[in-house]
C-alpha cells in the first residue's frame, strides 16, 4: 500500500478544507470496507484519507414522526438496525443494511460510504431511492441537497464536487399504509455482490388496495442505479393484483440494460430484474398492509 | 512520507501505545509490531473474518481497519478471552466438539461467536449461521462449529 | 485382531493435544514466525497469462531505500531435467524451478517474475512495482479443446506427445495420454440394450485452504539453509528446495510451522526456495506471506477438465460396457491428475468391460496441483449422472442399480488392482436403510439425488518414535504435520498398544531434523501410515519392557530356574506379568520407573511403508430446492455414507466427511475459476471465487461404516478425501429430480440452472 496521510477531521469546515485543498488526492473514510481495500489493492492513490467519523454531524442517528430518519453518513450499518425504533419504522432500509458484507463489514461500513462508492451494485441505494431519500451535501459553499436517485453519475462517480463529502441522509417518516422492501439476487446466501438487486415501496389508499404512490429502483443493471417509473405508473391509481404486479415486472425489466460480467449475464439479469421487482412488491404490499 | 502516528488504545483491557504509519491495518500492527499473533490473516479484503475482533464491543475484520483508527478505543482479541484459569466456554466447546481441523480460521470464529453470545445469547441455528457467514472455514463444513456455539450458548445460559 | 469393542482408547472422542494452543490464538502458524533482524519479502507476478520474457531491469528496485535484495530465475541454478516424486503427485525439477521464478517465458497470469527483500513488506511491494519487465506477449492457450487443436500455441517448444508409456514426435500441448483396458469395450456395448453418451465440463477450483502460503527462510555463512513453513510435509519442501537451490538435502532444514489447511495444495513450493535465495543474498531471515489474489492466480488449483462418457446397460439393470475420455488442464506444466481420475471412474463398480483414455494437457493457467482425491471428483461427476440416468430409464431405484453393479473383493479396477476386502456395498446398503432415504420428500421443485465415489488412498513412508518418560507417559515424535487432528489419532493408536491413558501420550511434529522420513499428510494416508508407525513403534516399546523385565525376573528367580525370555512375559490391561509360574505384576508406570536400573531408557522406533492400504467409498444422499424464477439451489438435507475402516477418533473422521461434503457442494454449485479471454482471472478473491459459507449449508450427516482394512492392525483406511468425490453428482441428480433437467457443466450456479431450466 502507498503511504498517505491519515486526518481525522474534527469538524465540517476542517473536512471540506482539507478535500477542497487537496483535489482528487484526497478521499473520505468512513468504514473504509470499500476504501482500504481499494488503497490495498493500488486501485486508488491518495495523499490524505480524511477520517469523517469524528465529526458529529456525519455519526448523527435519529428518528421522529415529524422529520423521519436523520442518518450521519458516517454511521455504521450495525447501529442503525441495532435502534429498536429505526428498525421497526423502516424494515424496508434494514432488508439492505443487514445484508451488505457479513456481520464484521456491517460493524464497519457505513450507508453513506456504500453510496459515495457509487457501485451500480450497491445494496442500500435502491431501497434509499424507494424511500425518496435526500442526500445532504456539505463543501465550501455551505450544504445542498440532492435526491438519491441523482446521486451516483456513473461507476464510482457521483455529484460530489471538489471539496464537498456526504454529511448525512434524510429519510421521510413512513406515511399510512406505506411497505418496502428490498431484495438481491446473489449465488450465495450471503457474502456476495448482488447480481441484481430491486428496491421497492408502496403506498396504499384507506381501502388497502389502491397504490396511490409507488417507487422501484433497480441495482446492477446499468451504470447507476435505475428508478423504474414506468413500472411504478403501472401500479399507481389501481387495485393491486397479480396482473398489475406481473405489468410492473416486466415494465422494469424492459429498462434494464445491464452488462455480461463474472457476476451475471445481460439475459440473467434482465430476467432477474423482473423476478425481483415482482418479489420486492409483494413483499412492500404485505408491509403496507401491516401483514408483517 | 507521512510522519509516523502515535496511538493510545486498550487491548485486551490493558493500556497500549504504539507508533504506526498510516498505511498499517490493525491487523498488521498487531501481529507484526505488538507480536498478537492470534488473529489471523487469510485474504486481507474483509471476505473470511479470520481477522475478527471486537473493537469497543464491535466485531469487525481487523484487515479493514487501520490501526489511526483505533486511538482512543478498546480492542479485544483472542488472547485476551480465556482467563489463566480456564479456558472461555466457546473455546472450551470447540474443542469438545472437534470445532476445528486446521485452527486458523478458529480465533476469527470464536471472537465473532463471542459477539454474537453477548447480542443474542439464546441464538438458534439460523441465527448462528446467519451471523458466521462472514467467517471462512474451508476445513469442518461448519457442522460441528455450529454444535460448538449453540452449546457453549447453553452452557453459559446455564452457568449465568 | 481385536474385538471392536475391546480398545479402550480407540474409537473416544479426546480434546486433541493442540488444542489448547489453537483456540487461544497461542499457536505459530508459518505467518506467525518471527525472527530477529527478519526482512520481508514480496513476489513480482507476470501480468500476462502468456509471454516471452525479454529483459528484467530490477536497478530502480533496488535503489529503493530499505531494499535489501532482488532475485530472478538467474539466481537459480540449472534445474536437471528429471522426475522427483512428492508423496501425491510427481514433479519433474526443471518445471518446478521454472515455476518458482519463471526463465525465458512466462505461463500465466501470477506467475512469479522476480522478487524483493526489504526492511517491511509495504516497501518489498514498492520495490517490486519499480522492476521494469519486458515482456513479448503471446496468445495464451486457456482450455483443453484450444490447446488440443492443430496449431494451436505452444506453451513449451519442443513438447512431444508421450502416448501409451512412448515418446511420440507430435509436437503438441499434450504431454501424455494413457489408456486403461478391461475387457472388451465393442463387444460390452453389443450385449447393451441402452446406451447413454455425454459430454461433461467442469470448471477450474482451488482448494481454498484459509491460511496463506509463507515461508520464512535463513541461508547461514555455513552454507546451512533452515526453512520453517505451513506444509503438508517438512521432508516434501526439503527435497523440492535442495534441488531447486542446487544444494544437497543435508544442506536444507525444515521446521514445519502450523499449518492452516493445505487439501493437496501445500505439497509444492512455491516460495521457500525464494526466500532462501533472499536469505543468502542478505544474511537474514527473509519472510514471503502471499496475498489471496497470489493464491488464487499462483497457487493450486486443482483442473478443469472435459469428459466424454459412454456407458451401456441391460434392460435388467447390469452395466456391461463403460467408457470414458478424459482431458485434464495441467496448467502451465505437465502433471494433472488425469490418471487418478481415470483409476476412480468406474472403480465401485464390477463392470466387465471398461476403457479409459487419459489426456494431460498444458494450458496458460497456474499449474494445477493435488486437490483432494484428485481427478476423482471430476470423473465421477460424470459416471455417476449417467449411472442415474440408467435408473431412472430402467425404472430401477438408483441405490439398488448399484447394488447390482457394485464391486466386491476380488474384482478387478480398470486400471489393474484388484480390490481386497473392500465396503462399497456397505455404503449403499447403509444408505438404503438410512432413515434420510426412507422419508419422503415433498414439496414443490425438490428433488434427492444419490452418488457414489472411491478413492484408493496410498500408504507411504512413515516414521515415529516414541520415548518413554520416568513417570510413566511417553512423549511420541512424528512427522506427519497436523492439519486435523491427526496428532489425536496417532497417539491414540499408540496409547492403545501401550495400554496406557491417551493423556500420556505427548505427541510432537517434527522437522527434518528431529524424525525419520516421512512423507506429506496427503493422500489419506496418515492417520493409516503414520498411525501404523504408531502402532510399530509402540510395540517396540513393549517388547524392550519385556526384555528387561524377562532379565529382571530371571534375575529373581532361584538357583536353576530356567532363564525367562520376552515371549515369557505378557502385557496386558496395562500390568506386565509373567505366563510362567512366577505371580508378577508391573504396571508400564512401574516398569518406567524401573527404566535407570533395568538398563536405560526405552526409546522405541519404527519406520514403516505399509502396502496393505484400504481403499475408500462413499454413497451420499442430498436433497435439494432449484427456485423455478432464479436457478438458484439450496441443499435441504445432506447424508454422507461411507467406509471409514476404523474410526479412530470418530469426530475427526465425521469432521473430514463433513468438511470434503461442503468442498465437494461448493464444487457442485459456485466455485469456479473465471477468465478473461486475454487469460487473466477476474475472480481473484473470496467475494467472488464463491466458496459455501455457513448458511448455505445444512447440518451435514456423516455415517461411519466400519469395515475393517485387513492391511492395518486396526482396520484404519484413509478417510478425508473420498467425501469430496460424490457431492457434485450426487447435487447434479437431485437437481434432475427437481428439475427434469440434467446438468453437464459445473459449477451448476444459477445462471446455468436456469439456462437448462428456461432451454
Amino acid at each position: 500500500m502507498q503511504t498517505f496521510d491519515y486526518v481525522a477531521a474534527q469538524t465540517v469546515d476542517e473536512a471540506v478544507s482539507l478535500l477542497a485543498s487537496k483535489g482528487d488526492q484526497a478521499r473520505v473514510l468512513a468504514g473504509g470496507t470499500d476504501l482500504i481495500v481499494q488503497l490495498r489493492e493500488g486501485r486508488r492513490q491518495l495523499e490524505t484519507v480524511v477520517d469523517v467519523k469524528k465529526i458529529p454531524e456525519a455519526n448523527v442517528l435519529s428518528y421522529d414522526a415529524q422529520n423521519g430518519l436523520h442518518l450521519g453518513a458516517a454511521v455504521a450499518c450495525h447501529r442503525i438496525y441495532n435502534d429498536p425504533v429505526i428498525s421497526k419504522t423502516y424494515p424496508g432500509l434494514m432488508d439492505a443494511f443487514t445484508l451488505i458484507g457479513g456481520i464484521q463489514i456491517q460493524g464497519r461500513a457505513s450507508v453513506g460510504g456504500n453510496l459515495c462508492n457509487s457501485s451500480p451494485a450497491a445494496d442500500s441505494t435502491p431501497t434509499l431511492i424507494a424511500h425518496r431519500t435526500m442526500c445532504v451535501i456539505a463543501g465550501p459553499n455551505g450544504q445542498r441537497v440532492v435526491p438519491v436517485e441523482q446521486f451516483c453519475t456513473a461507476p464510482g462517480r457521483n455529484v460530489l464536487e471538489n471539496g464537498e463529502f456526504l454529511l448525512s441522509l434524510r429519510v421521510p417518516a413512513p406515511p399510512n399504509n406505506f411497505g418496502a422492501h428490498y431484495l438481491r439476487f446473489i449465488p450465495r446466501n450471503e457474502m456476495d455482490i448482488a447480481v441484481v438487486g430491486v428496491g421497492s415501496s408502496l403506498m396504499l389508499g384507506d381501502d388497502k388496495s389502491t397504490v396511490t404512490d409507488a417507487r422501484i429502483a433497480l441495482g446492477a443493471v446499468a451504470p447507476t442505479p435505475l428508478v423504474a417509473v414506468e413500472a411504478a405508473a403501472a401500479l399507481v391509481g389501481k387495485p393491486i393484483s397479480d396482473d398489475t404486479i406481473a405489468a410492473a415486472a416486466s415494465a422494469a425489466a424492459s429498462i434494464a440494460r445491464p452488462i455480461d460480467d463474472m457476476r451475471g449475464t445481460v439475459q440473467q439479469r434482465i430476467h432477474l430484474t423482473g423476478v425481483l421487482t415482482r418479489r420486492t412488491l409483494q413483499g412492500a404490499l404485505s408491509r403496507a398492509r401491516g401483514e408483517s | 512520507m507521512a510522519t509516523r502516528i502515535h496511538v493510545q488504545t486498550t487491548l485486551n483491557g490493558e493500556a497500549a501505545e504504539f507508533l504506526c504509519d498510516s498505511r498499517q491495518s490493525l491487523l498488521e500492527v498487531l501481529r507484526d509490531d505488538l507480536g498478537f499473533t492470534g488473529t489471523k490473516e487469510g485474504c486481507s479484503n474483509g471476505n473470511c473474518g479470520a481477522c475478527s475482533l471486537q473493537i469497543d464491543g464491535v466485531l469487525v475484520d481487523s484487515c479493514l481497519v487501520l490501526a489511526a483508527e483505533v486511538d482512543g478505543k478498546s480492542v479485544n482479541t483472542i488472547e485476551g478471552l480465556a482467563s489463566p484459569a480456564q479456558l472461555h466456554p466457546l473455546q472450551q466447546k470447540f474443542l469438545e466438539h472437534a470445532a476445528l481441523q486446521c485452527g486458523i480460521c478458529t480465533p476469527g470464529f470464536i471472537m465473532a461467536a463471542k459477539a454474537l453470545l453477548e447480542k443474542n445469547p439464546k441464538p438458534t441455528e439460523h441465527e448462528v449461521r446467519y451471523w458466521l457467514a462472514g467467517n471462512l472455514c474451508r476445513c469442518t463444513g461448519y457442522d460441528k462449529i455450529v454444535r460448538a456455539v449453540l452449546d457453549a450458548a447453553e452452557s453459559m445460559e446455564a452457568s449465568a | 485382531m481385536a474385538e471392536a469393542t475391546a480398545y479402550q482408547v480407540i474409537g473416544t472422542r479426546p480434546v486433541r493435544p493442540d488444542g489448547a494452543d489453537k483456540v487461544t490464538g497461542r499457536a505459530i502458524y508459518g505467518a506467525d514466525v518471527r525472527m530477529p533482524g527478519m526482512l520481508h519479502g514480496k513476489v513480482l507476478r507476470s501480468p500476462h497469462a502468456h509471454a516471452r520474457i525479454k529483459s528484467i531491469d530490477t536497478s530502480k528496485a533496488e535503489a529503493l531505500p530499505g531494499v535489501k535484495a532482488v532475485v530472478t530465475h538467474k539466481d537459480l541454478p540449472e534445474a536437471p531435467d528429471k522426475i522427483a516424486n512428492l508423496g501425491e503427485g510427481a514433479v519433474n525439477l526443471k518445471f518446478l524451478s521454472n515455476n518458482v521464478l519463471a526463465q525465458e517465458k512466462a505461463l500465466y497470469r501470477g506467475h512469479a517474475i522476480a522478487a524483493v527483500a526489504a526492511i517491511n513488506v509495504h516497501v518489498a511491494e514498492e520495490a517490486v512495482n519499480l522492476i521494469e519487465v519486458e515482456y513479448e506477449v503471446l496468445p495464451p492457450v486457456l482450455t483443453t479443446p484450444e490447446a488440443m487443436q492443430e496449431g494451436a500455441p505452444m506453451l513449451h517448444a519442443g513438447m512431444t506427445t508421450t502416448s501409451l508409456g512412448e515418446k511420440t514426435d507430435r509436437e503438441s500441448n499434450v504431454a501424455s495420454h494413457y489408456r486403461f483396458t478391461l475387457g472388451d469395450v465393442a463387444e460390452g456395448f453389443k450385449q447393451a440394450d441402452l446406451v447413454i453418451e455425454r459430454e461433461f465440463d467442469t470448471a477450474t477450483v482451488h482448494q481454498g485452504y484459509i491460511e496463506p502460503h509463507n515461508a520464512t527462510a535463513m541461508w547461514n555463512e555455513e552454507g546451512h539453509v533452515t526453512i520453517w513453513t505451513s506444509t503438508q510435509g517438512a521432508f516434501v519442501v526439503q527435497k523440492q528446495s535442495s534441488e531447486v537451490l542446487g544444494i544437497p538435502v543435508s544442506q536444507v532444514s525444515v521446521i514445519p510451522a502450523e499449518i492452516g489447511g493445505g487439501f493437496g495444495g501445500k505439497i509444492p513450493v512455491y516460495l521457500e526456495p525464494v526466500a532462501a535465495l533472499l536469505s543468502r543474498k542478505t544474511g537474514h531471515p527473509v519472510k514471503l506471506v502471499m496475498s489471496r489474489i497470489e493464491e488464487f492466480e499462483s497457487t493450486g488449483p486443482t483442473p478443469g477438465s472435459r469428459l466424454k462418457v459412454k456407458m451401456g446397460a441391460t434392460r435388467d439393470g447390469r452395466v456391461v460396457a463403460a467408457e470414458a475420455s478424459l482431458a485434464f488442464e495441467a496448467g502451465a506444466f505437465p502433471g494433472s491428475p488425469v490418471g487418478p481420475g481415470g483409476m476412480c471412474i468406474f472403480a465401485p463398480y464390477s463392470f466387465p468391460n471398461m476403457q479409459v483414455d487419459g489426456y494431460d494437457v498444458v494450458v496458460n493457467k497456474p499449474k494445477t496441483t493435488a486437490y483432494r482425491a484428485p481427478g476423482a471428483t471430476n470423473a465421477a461427476f460424470a459416471s455417476e449422472t449417467i449411472m442415474d440416468e440408467f435408473a431412472e430409464q430402467l425404472g430401477i431405484d438408483p441405490l439398488q442399480l448399484r447394488v447390482m453393479n457394485g464391486a466386491k473383493e476380488g474384482d478387478r479396477r480398470v486400471d489393474g488392482p484388484t480390490h481386497p476386502q473392500i465396503g462399497f456395498l456397505e455404503t449403499v446398503h447403509a444408505a438404503l436403510e438410512h432413515e434420510h432415504y426412507n422419508t419422503p420428500l415433498e414439496g414443490p421443485n425438490r428433488g434427492r439425488g444419490v452418488a457414489s465415489g472411491f478413492w484408493f488412498n496410498v500408504g507411504l513412508q512413515s516414521s515415529v518414535v516414541i520415548n518413554v518418560n520416568s513417570d510413566g507417559t511417553v512423549s511420541l515424535v512424528e512427522g506427519s504435520t497436523d492439519i486435523g487432528g491427526t496428532r489425536a489419532s496417532i497417539a491414540m493408536q499408540a496409547a492403545e498398544v501401550l495400554g496406557i491413558p491417551y493423556e500420556s501420550v505427548r505427541p510432537t511434529v517434527a522437522g527434518t531434523d528431529g524424525v525419520g522420513y516421512t512423507d506429506v499428510t496427503g493422500g489419506s494416508r496418515t492417520t493409516f501410515a503414520t498411525g501404523y508407525a504408531a502402532y510399530e513403534a509402540a510395540n517396540d516399546v513393549v517388547r524392550q519392557m519385556k526384555e528387561r523385565l524377562a532379565e529382571r525376573w530371571s534375575n529373581e528367580q532361584e538357583e536353576g530356574a530356567d532363564a525367562l525370555s520376552a515371549e515369557d512375559v505378557t502385557y496386558s490391561g496395562g500390568v506386565f506379568g509373567c505366563s510362567k509360574g512366577a505371580d508378577k505384576a508391573v504396571s508400564f508406570q512401574e516398569m518406567a520407573e524401573l527404566m535407570p536400573r533395568t538398563g536405560g531408557p526405552i526409546s522405541g522406533r519404527a519406520t514403516v511403508q505399509p502396502r496393505g492400504v484400504g481403499g475408500a467409498f462413499a454413497t451420499h444422499i442430498v436433497d435439494v430446492e432449484v427456485d423455478p424464477d432464479t436457478g438458484k439451489v439450496s441443499i435441504l438435507r445432506y447424508t454422507a455414507v461411507q467406509d471409514v475402516g476404523k474410526a479412530i477418533h470418530p469426530s475427526y473422521v465425521e469432521g473430514q466427511i463433513q468438511g470434503g461434503v461442503t468442498q465437494g457442494i461448493g464444487w457442485a454449485l459456485n466455485e469456479t475459476y473465471m477468465y478473461r479471454e486475454d487469460g487473466n482471472m477476474s475472480n481473484a478473491s473470496f467475494l467472488d471465487y464463491r466458496m459455501p459459507t455457513c448458511l448455505d449449508l445444512p447440518m451435514i450427516d456423516a455415517v461411519l461404516v466400519e469395515v475393517p482394512n485387513p492391511g492395518h492392525p486396526f482396520g484404519v483406511r484413509g478417510v478425508g478425501e473420498v467425501p469430496i468425490v460424490p457431492p457434485p453428482a450426487a447435487v447434479a441428480n437431485a437437481i434432475y429430480r427437481a428439475t427434469g433437467k440434467r446438468m453437464t457443466d459445473l459449477p451448476m450456479s444459477p445462471g446455468y440452472v436456469l439456462d437448462k431450466m428456461r432451454a
